[in-house]
């Protein structure tokens, strides 16, 4: 492409701003479209797989089967989960990168703008193999979201291929939005923005996105391998051939420790973005924040065998992994820490997107504090497989993970359209949902200390009753979720025009550009000045 | 537009899909140091460590069996638990028999316990080194020959060799050594 | 309606103090070994720890929200960084750790050491039962959840240990050291006793080991704790724990149930005895896949009812009830099965439901069939 035809191009868009029609969603390179299209992509998979949830919550009612057969009921707990991990808060997280990274580094767009446009495009279809997965004979994937052979291999329904060609569809796809993140940072911040000078959102995404690129290809590996002992009859995982069903286990949570930092280290991002605006006061201890996520990152790839501490390893294993994860707590301490001297002499008001990442801070660090907990090995043999690590990965993925992207979208969501929100519903979205969730959780420890094994459709008497109010808590999230999409709605049709700056002392070059945003920003690369 | 980048990490994807699969045979030897699993190794080549300082040492060990999947064949061993000196060479045997109206292939896979133990107990001979075929209804004993190595540690008194049967008939392997099956793979 | 009425105003009466459901079990059990114990207090002391860090938090925060409000007049302090401070709030928690490490540490290598067991028991896995073989011994059953299915489908009050019911409970002298030996027939399972403070992973092809030293004569609960399939759920454990006069009086009875068993097949059974017992040993074994009106789940699982195997010849359906089909789900009950229970099963499944060929096969014909083989 000549220089010529690039200015020419340029300034067409200019004119014109986004093609019409539902063609301008399929073929945009636009990283606002695409921002859009994840998170809208986010948002009806959170449904989905909120209505599992709610299949899972309306069965688990009472003790005794009601609604569905066991066999469906191990099917909703496996699509939950791989629909809400790959389908809702990845690419949520995705969304707000899409939109907030050129923006926040003053970048005219992505680096990759082609890529990004394939990285979407493919999820759809990956979602939708899933999803026809339940149509089919034997039904969907039944072993739950972690995959354990055998149960996944040999014992599987024959819808395990379809379900392998997804997961590589979702990894291509994630492996490739990550490369453009990590492009677009290293390559298109604006001139005098050094790294250690972006803002946290994008420190968080940096890594995360390596995170992304280094684990991804692990899962794409043993998924791979499943597919050859499933139809090629080799036995990576079969003890019968000469492997090892644990094996897969230490692969598959190589690959997965680091994911779950994937889901959360973004929302450490958001909030370290929101806490200093609605404090009035700068980000404490900006140069620890970055060590501590830095420091996350590398242990999250030493620490994956306590997911396994019941298969039996020898005790210097086991004690090895018990340190390292508890190594973990000291560099997630210090964030929380600084987060909450951000807040301390601060000025702070709490319009919605404060309120959910002050939510954020505390409710992560019930689920951090449950973590310490679950890293002791002799008292993890306990709790290990019981609703306590439910109410521990729940506390740490719904209001960590799920309150990052919401507030997130808060805080930017008069930026994005332009429009302010209706406040007084979107604290009524914040009210409900929080109560909805400590309703649904917190009774999970309970019954997991208790006794109850995570992933049965039916339990014993003495669990009942924590059972019932999980189940009435999980009802009441799913529905102020509907109060969610209206206000989104409402803002997006009919809120009030937002101010070019909405937040009183919100800090970055987003807030630079005038409101409405034009579809083309950062033509020409903003002068950064460091306030460190 | 800057390419280095992007090559570097498609260089890294291509290598993290490729550590996936390192991680197999890593895992391997990783077992192999540790015991994990309590794998055995496979079959011992040099010369039976003689006792030492330990000599006169006995040990309890004790054989059990399993069959996966309800394979209904007959898979016992003919004794059930001896007493043995460290570093004394032993021999004993295992009783199948194939119920099936057809032909079958079995394959048999050890594991030790306690799983610290599993590198002590050295194999010179083994029925589960190789596939064992058996005609409808035919039966047969077959072999074990070991040694616990006088290096087993000092608090170990009681040791558990358990094989499990599996039926690999419809699984077409190439290679018949367990261990050498997944090399193959690789 | 009514019934929801009930279970709202259990709900409700949650809420208010002082309940009836005040004694609601809502943490770990102290359990009845040392073990058990060590863990208890690790785990409330680990806790403590955590509710401790948790006060002095989430103080600072909320003393911020309440006292450092736009709305109360405060201004906000400028201060973004003290090395100081964050050199501390990294030390801190790294002592406190290696104060938990410690304990965590001793308990570890304390639950590792299997030596000197005065009894062994191998305890393997099914999809969705469990099986226990006492080394030595020869004593080796099956124990599976009892439970009836007209409890689990509310057509019937549940009893007080729903779920948590077994036919034939691990029997284990109190004051011993038991060594497990775990694995399993089919997909990895997890043993779980929380009385006992044992969870260990049964993995097929390989053996784990874990021990036990009961402290206290009682009926103790678990269940299964790794995903194993449909009926995960419905796998419990119960260990009765006995002194040890009556545990050598039980292994003598078991002794002596072996033999009566093999001449149980000997006796005259009338057909209707027969289909009685049947349908007990269909409940028990087939009803969870072939579902308790033979209607089965297909393809998985076929149905029985109207089925070409039940209602064709009896000489193949004993060999496929004997000998399972191999690479199905149909397992091979020939070893799991005493003859006198093939026969009632056999005779159940072809005269139930829509198959009224009124074929009767006894016992013995069924131990015929088996000397053959």
């Amino acid at each position: 492409m000549s220089e010529q035809t690039l200015t020419l191009d340029d300034h067409e868009h200019h004119e014109h701003g986004p093609a019409k029609g539902l063609l301008r969603w399929v073929f945009t390179t636009n990283h606002k479209d695409i921002g859009t299209l994840y998170l809208i992509f986010s948002l009806t998979m959170f449904f989905i797989g909120g209505m599992m949830a709610m299949v899972i919550r309306a069965e688990l009612f009472q003790p005794g089967l009601q609604l569905v057969e066991p066999g469906f009921f191990n099917q909703m707990t496996t699509m939950h989960g791989l629909i809400m991990v790959f389908g809702a808060v990845m690419p949520g997280f995705v969304g707000l990168a899409n939109w907030q990274i050129p923006l926040m580094v003053g970048a005219p767009d992505m680096a990759l703008p082609r890529m990004n446009n394939w990285s979407f495009w493919i999820l759809p279809f990956a979602f939708t193999m899933l999803l026809s997965t339940l149509f089919m004979d034997g039904g969907a994937p039944d072993f739950g979201w972690t995959f354990y052979a055998p149960l996944s291999t040999t014992y599987a329904p024959p819808s395990v291929t379809f379900f392998i060609f997804a997961i590589h569809m979702m990894g291509i796809s994630s492996i490739m939005g990550a490369m453009n993140i990590i492009v677009t940072l290293f390559n298109m911040r604006a001139p005098g923005m050094s790294l250690m000078q972006m803002p946290m959102f994008a420190w968080s995404w940096l890594i995360t996105a390596f995170l992304l690129v280094a684990v991804m290809p692990v899962l794409a590996a043993v998924v791979t391998m499943m597919l050859m002992d499933i139809h090629f009859a080799t036995s990576f995982f079969s003890a019968a051939g000469g492997g090892d069903p644990v094996l897969f286990q230490h692969i598959f949570w190589f690959f997965g420790h680091p994911e779950v930092y994937i889901m959360i280290l973004p929302a450490f991002g958001v909030v370290s973005q929101i806490l200093p605006t609605f404090s009035r006061k700068p980000l404490f201890g900006y140069h620890s924040m970055v060590y501590a996520l830095i420091a996350i990152a590398i242990l999250s790839f030493v620490v994956w065998a306590h997911h396994m501490f019941t298969v039996g390893m020898p005790i210097g294993g086991q004690l090895f992994f018990m340190y390292s994860t508890m190594l973990i707590a000291v560099p997630t301490g210090v964030k929380i820490f600084n987060w909450v001297a951000t807040m301390f002499k601060g000025s702070l008001s709490f319009e919605t997107p404060m309120l959910f990442a002050v939510a954020f801070v505390v409710l992560f660090t019930i689920g951090g504090f449950s973590g310490i907990m679950l890293a002791i090995a002799p008292i993890d043999f306990q709790y290990q497989d019981t609703y306590f690590v439910v109410a521990h990965f729940h506390y740490v993925l719904v209001p960590g993970a799920v309150f990052g992207i919401v507030a997130g979208v808060y805080y930017w969501l008069p930026k994005w359209c332009g429009k302010m929100y209706d406040e007084s519903l979107g604290k009524t979205h914040f009210w409900l949902s929080f109560i909805g969730l400590n309703l649904t959780f917190f009774p999970m420890h309970f019954v997991g200390l208790a006794g109850m094994p995570r992933r049965i459709p039916d339990y014993s008497l003495q669990f009942a009753d924590f059972n019932m109010m999980a189940s009435m808590g999980a009802f009441l999230f799913g529905a102020s979720q509907l109060v969610f999409v209206y206000l989104v709605i409402k803002a997006i049709r009919s809120g009030e025009k937002a101010a070019q700056v909405p937040w009183e002392s919100a800090e970055g070059l987003e807030w630079t550009l005038p409101t409405p945003l034009p579809y083309h920003t950062f033509t020409t690369p903003p002068v950064f000045e460091s306030k460190l | 537009m800057n390419l280095k980048t992007p090559k570097g990490l498609t260089v890294l994807v291509v290598f993290m899909f490729g550590f996936g699969f390192m991680l197999v045979p890593l895992y391997d030897v990783f077992c192999e140091i540790t015991g994990l699993n309590g794998k055995t190794n496979g079959q011992y080549q040099g010369e039976i460590t003689p006792a030492g300082s330990e000599k006169g040492r006995q040990v309890t060990l004790q054989f059990v069996v399993n069959k996966n999947d309800n394979l209904p064949w007959e898979f016992e061993p003919n004794q059930t638990e001896m007493t043995l000196a460290v570093g004394e060479r032993r021999e004993t045997t295992y009783r199948v028999t194939n119920t099936y109206k057809t032909a079958a292939i079995a394959q048999a896979v050890p594991s030790v316990s306690p799983a610290e133990a599993a590198e002590y107990l050295n194999k010179i001979e083994c029925f589960c080194f190789e596939q064992q075929p058996l005609e409808a209804g035919e039966h047969k004993d077959m072999p074990l020959v070991f040694f616990v190595d006088p290096k087993l540690p000092a608090h170990i008194n009681k040791l558990t060799l358990s094989y499990t049967l599996f039926d690999i008939t419809n699984s077409k392997k190439p290679a018949s050594d367990p261990h050498k099956v997944k090399k193959v793979v690789n | 309606m009514r019934r929801f009425l009930h279970q709202l105003s259990i709900t409700l009466a949650f809420f208010i103090p002082g309940s009836v459901y005040a004694a609601m079990e809502m943490n770990m059990p102290r359990g009845v070994t040392d073990t058990s114990h060590i863990i208890y207090d690790l785990h409330m002391l680990i806790l403590w720890i955590c509710v401790a860090i948790g006060v002095v938090v989430f103080g600072v925060m909320f003393w911020s929200i309440f006292y450092h409000r736009k709305s109360q007049g405060a201004e906000a302090s400028q201060f973004h960084e003290s090395t100081t401070v964050e050199v501390i709030w990294t030390v801190i928690p790294f002592l406190i750790l290696i104060a938990m490490a410690i304990p965590s540490t001793s308990v570890l290598i304390d639950m590792y050491d299997s030596s000197d067991s005065d009894i062994d028991i191998q305890v393997t896995g099914y999809q969705w039962k469990w099986q226990y073989k006492y080394l030595g011994e020869d004593i080796n059953f099956f124990s599976s959840l009892i439970t009836p299915k007209e409890e689990i489908a509310n057509e019937q009050a549940k009893n007080t240990n729903y779920l948590l019911e077994v036919d034939n409970e691990l029997v284990l002298p109190i004051n011993k050291k038991v060594r497990f030996l775990f694995t399993s027939n089919d997909v990895i399972h997890a043993w779980w006793m929380p009385d006992l403070a044992i969870k260990k992973d049964a993995i097929p092809g390989f053996i784990n080991e874990s021990w036990t030293r009961i402290n206290e004569v009682g009926t103790y609960r678990g269940q299964c704790a790794e995903l194993c399939g449909k009926n995960h759920g419905f796998m419990p454990i119960v260990v009765k724990a006995v002194t040890q006069y009556d545990y050598d009086i039980w292994v003598e009875e078991q002794q002596a149930a072996a033999i009566a068993k093999a001449a149980e097949s000997e006796q005259e059974w009338t057909m209707d005895d027969l289909v009685a017992k049947g349908e007990t040993v269909y409940q028990k074994n087939c009803a969870a896949c072939h579902m308790v009106d033979g209607s089965g789940l297909p393809p998985a699982f076929p149905a029985l009812n109207g089925s070409d195997v039940v209602l064709g010849d009896i000489e193949t359906h004993m060999h496929m009830m004997y000998y399972g089909v191999p690479g199905s789900a149909m397992a091979a009950y020939g070893k799991q099965l005493s003859a006198v229970d093939l026969a009632a099963v056999i005779t159940y499944k072809r005269n139930a439901w829509d198959n009224n060929t009124g074929e009767v096969i006894s016992p013995a014909d069924m131990q015929a069939y088996i000397d053959k083989q």
